[in-house]
């Protein structure tokens, strides 16, 4: 588990939507530029990682729950983004690093990936 | 109490809205927050399907104290296969939609995950009829 503040320090990341919000936690992370896969392999209080900038990505962190947002590879989502966020309650980070190494440092730190079987048996599957 | 939205065409930047109201119609009235978010979740998978291969179609959202009965109707081509559409990783997209996040063969089976029951009524050129019903778990 990793407060959004630890997240932001060791991604030398900009919060860019929720600076008020960075005492939330994120449980796991995944990396995925596609939000067919977020939706069906992410729990709740997942921290997602993407270079995707479009609203699809701010809906699929609302219905699916997720921590925050964080932007890899210098991509800045545009303004009407940033507002849907807003809305959703979804704090977004930018940060330079490219996925792999985005995904490595948190890693590094003991963030924790979600685990796709798991996901299936235990969160999807009733 | 029954709610009804339409899901846009060709908007690609709108699809969402109906999911995300509602989200917030079953936070309001305290329905168990992890049913919540598989409501959530596939009513959006339903308006995304909707958007994607149909031109468009209508949620409806059902709620009672003990379930809530999700419905997204379209008059599109309707599905050919049903057996293989079910199958996770197959889809019929278009490219553009893979390059915008999506069409990646998981809405189908992901919806029918996400509820308690599933069921895809589709009839060739006339359209299709997703249901998805879940049962409110008392907290």
């Amino acid at each position: 588990m990793l407060k959004l503040s630890e997240v932001q320090k060791a991604l030398s990341a900009r919060t860019i939507e929720g600076q008020d919000k960075l005492n939330r936690e994120a449980e796991s992370a995944f990396g995925a530029d596609l939000m067919s896969d977020v939706l069906a392999f992410t729990r709740k209080k997942t921290l997602l990682l993407t270079g995707l900038t479009n609203v699809q990505v701010i809906r699929t962190a609302d219905v699916s729950e997720l921590s925050a947002i964080v932007f890899v590879r210098g991509k800045i989502p545009g303004a009407e983004i940033l507002q849907v966020a807003k809305e959703c309650d979804i704090p977004v980070l930018l940060t330079d690093y490219t996925m792999f190494e985005a995904c490595g440092i948190l890693y590094k730190l003991g963030l924790p990936a979600c685990h796709i079987k798991e996901t299936k048996k235990d969160e999807q599957i009733r | 109490m029954k709610l009804i939205y339409e899901v846009p065409g060709n908007d690609f930047d709108r699809a969402g809205e109906a999911s995300a109201r509602v989200k917030k119609a079953l936070q309001r009235l305290g329905v168990e927050p992890d049913v919540v978010r598989r409501v959530a979740i596939g009513t959006y998978e339903g308006e995304m399907n909707a958007l994607i291969h149909a031109g468009g179609g209508i949620v409806q959202a059902d709620i009672d104290t003990a379930s809530t009965v999700i419905t997204v109707k379209d008059k599109g081509p309707g599905i050919v296969d049903v057996e293989q559409a079910m199958q996770e990783g197959f889809s019929t997209a278009p490219d553009y939609v893979r390059a915008l996040g999506f069409g990646a063969g998981m809405g189908l089976p992901n919806m029918m995950k996400c509820s308690d029951k599933f069921a895809i009524d589709t009839v060739i050129n006339r359209g299709t009829k997703i249901t998805m019903w879940f049962e409110h778990k008392r907290s």
